[in-house]
């Protein structure tokens, strides 16, 4: 079994998530379940193969250029407008240093 | 008239002759929404006003006898993850159930000029993660053909408006079959165009290497006008690419005898039940009968698509996920005052289980010790699944399948067992992974009268070819078979 409940934590703790013990347990069976069905790749030696990470852009003639030049972008009011908390033209968060 | 029926080009023509105004066709529209969506639920919003004043734009440019462009007209349903101004733009998921588009998606802009209306946003499984609309946070939509089945996802919402004549014509998003499977469960066509033939500039991403926009309509010709109107380079998205496009609409009505169309050796043990591999062969038949080569090839890779395609797209998803933090857009939920706990929090709650799980995979496919076992392996077998297909396309034009192996399940049938329903996807995934075109086109209904969808896959940019053949099928009968 590759995921058990420290995993769990562990992963959800990477991914910003809280996780409660019920969705734990879930979480549990089905990750594994779905991990089970994927480790069939391992059947395949691909040993040598170039993995693909996007298929079109294989070419140099297929890179996309374009001139380094200054563009208008949004307007902080637009940026700044589905803010949940915002003020003094910023966005708001926590505060992220602690005093000690 | 029934202008709920009626083809781009018809559409046009009656407001060109003054034979009826955009404003009421899109009226007609409105009511039929007013009457069918209470039932079938395909919107999360419309906006009369906003489509009306669309629709005041047309006939302005009318009586000013303007030419008028290539979609007047034309209502349309778009999906909830595309970026429409002034429009909230919800993904299906409570994390964005606020969030009001500041731009426009370039396919909005075009179809914009090309004179299209938005009637309003069409649901989706949250973040299109899903095959039959159940994951949208706000409510499932039903089969327009049978309230008790699912209309199929991620596209659901477009799909179903379409296949309820609520819209002429829609946009969904498809990264593993998001279009061809809703297209198929609900008797409409729907195209995937190849992956960077349509500039995804203003799509809410979800799996960045597979996502593509692509049109859903009544009839093939309706999805080749769309497809010429919003593809081609766009410098806001990179991965855009500068190919011509061709005149689509203006390609079709070319006999197709001669074609090559490969079927997969592989498909015929991946569970095709019944009732739809009875109207596949017909459907292989009809395509005999037009003069096309039906040929044998092998797909030697096929069992491994599906396990290579979670990997990545759950990779690709738990990356664009992370941007969901509470900070710049969308929902933020305190917490206990700190930064962690407001993030943890704020997740917790935008997030329904589907969209969790597959972040918690993806985080874990791309962790320290683990992502060379399964990112990079699955990557490498990506590598094998492109080879099958480009040796395949060496002796065929075109491959053919059922879209999806069985007609459109019910609902709550699969949403206790994520891998069932993600092994319902075997027909339309690989065509992610490798970047092709594919188009689903109805071919007939199982005995319960529920619809049956073919789908065809062609070359890279080989979209013509692949309408081609899919409007000669539907001239000659096929989605009646």
């Amino acid at each position: 079994m590759k995921i058990d409940g420290a995993r769990v934590d562990y992963i959800a703790n990477l991914a910003q998530l809280a996780v409660t013990e019920e969705e734990k347990r879930e979480l549990i069976g089905q990750m594994n379940s779905i991990l089970d069905y994927v480790e069939q790749l391992n059947r395949l030696d691909t040993s040598g193969i170039e993995p693909t990470a996007q298929v079109v852009h294989t070419s140099e003639q297929n890179y996309s250029w374009r001139a380094d030049r200054v563009r208008s972008g949004f307007s902080q009011e637009q940026s700044l407008g589905n803010g949940p908390a915002t003020g003094s033209g910023h966005f708001k968060v926590p505060k992220v240093i602690s005093e000690k | 008239m029934d202008f709920t029926r009626l083809t781009a080009t018809r559409i046009k023509g009656l407001i060109e002759r003054g034979e009826a105004s955009a404003v009421e066709i899109c009226r007609a529209f409105q009511d039929r929404i007013r009457e069918r969506d209470p039932e079938v639920q395909a919107f999360l919003h419309h906006d009369n006003d906003f489509a009306l004043k669309q629709a005041e734009r047309i006939d302005g440019m009318k009586h000013a006898g303007e030419p008028l462009p290539e979609l007047a007209g034309l209502p349309m349903a778009i999906k909830d993850n595309l970026l429409i101004r002034g429009l909230r733009c919800t993904c299906g998921s409570r994390n964005l159930e606020n969030f009001v588009a500041p731009y426009n998606a370039t396919v909005i802009d075009r179809l914009a000029s090309a004179g299209a209306v938005f009637l309003g946003k069409a649901n989706l499984d949250e973040f299109a993660m899903g095959s039959s609309t159940e994951n949208s946070a706000f409510r499932p939509t039903r089969n327009p053909h049978s309230r008790d089945h699912v209309p199929g996802g991620s596209s659901g919402g477009s799909a179903a408006a379409v296949g309820a004549r609520m819209a002429a014509a829609a946009l969904g998003t498809d990264t593993g079959g998001s279009i061809r499977q809703p297209a198929s469960f609900c008797g409409v066509v729907g195209m995937k165009p190849t992956y960077s033939r349509v500039s995804r500039y203003g799509l809410v991403a979800f799996g960045s290497s597979l996502d593509q926009i692509g049109p859903l309509a009544q009839g093939v010709e309706d999805v080749a006008r769309i497809l010429k109107v919003i593809s081609g380079k766009d410098p806001l998205d990179a991965t855009s690419l500068a190919v011509d496009v061709p005149d689509y609409a203006g390609g079709l009505g070319r006999p197709i005898a001669g074609l090559k169309i490969g079927l997969p050796r592989e498909y015929r043990k991946s569970g095709i039940s019944e009732p739809v591999r009875t109207r596949i062969e017909a459907g292989l038949k009809l395509f005999q009968d037009l003069g096309c080569d039906l040929i044998e090839v092998d797909l030697p890779h096929t069992d491994y698509a599906i396990a290579t395609y979670y990997v990545i797209a759950m990779a690709e998803a738990s990356s664009n996920l992370a941007r969901y933090d509470g900070v710049r857009y969308g929902l933020r939920i305190p917490g206990q005052g700190d930064l962690s706990s407001m993030y943890r929090e704020t997740r917790d709650a935008g997030f329904g289980a589907e969209v969790k799980r597959r972040i918690m995979l993806g985080t874990f496919v791309l962790s320290s010790g683990y992502y060379d076992a399964y990112y990079l392996k699955a990557q490498q077998v990506r590598t094998l699944i492109k080879r099958d297909f480009e040796a395949a396309f060496q002796k065929v034009d075109l491959l053919i399948s059922p879209t999806s192996p069985t007609p459109p399940f019910r609902l709550g049938e699969k949403t206790n067992d994520p891998l069932a329903m993600y092994l319902s996807d075997i027909f339309t995934i690989t065509a992610n992974l490798v970047g092709i075109p594919g188009i689903s086109l109805p071919c007939g209904r199982t005995p319960e009268g529920m619809p049956v969808g073919i789908q065809l896959l062609g070359k890279h940019f080989d979209e013509q070819v692949v309408l081609n053949a899919a409007h000669a099928f539907e001239q000659a009968g096929g989605f009646a078979l």
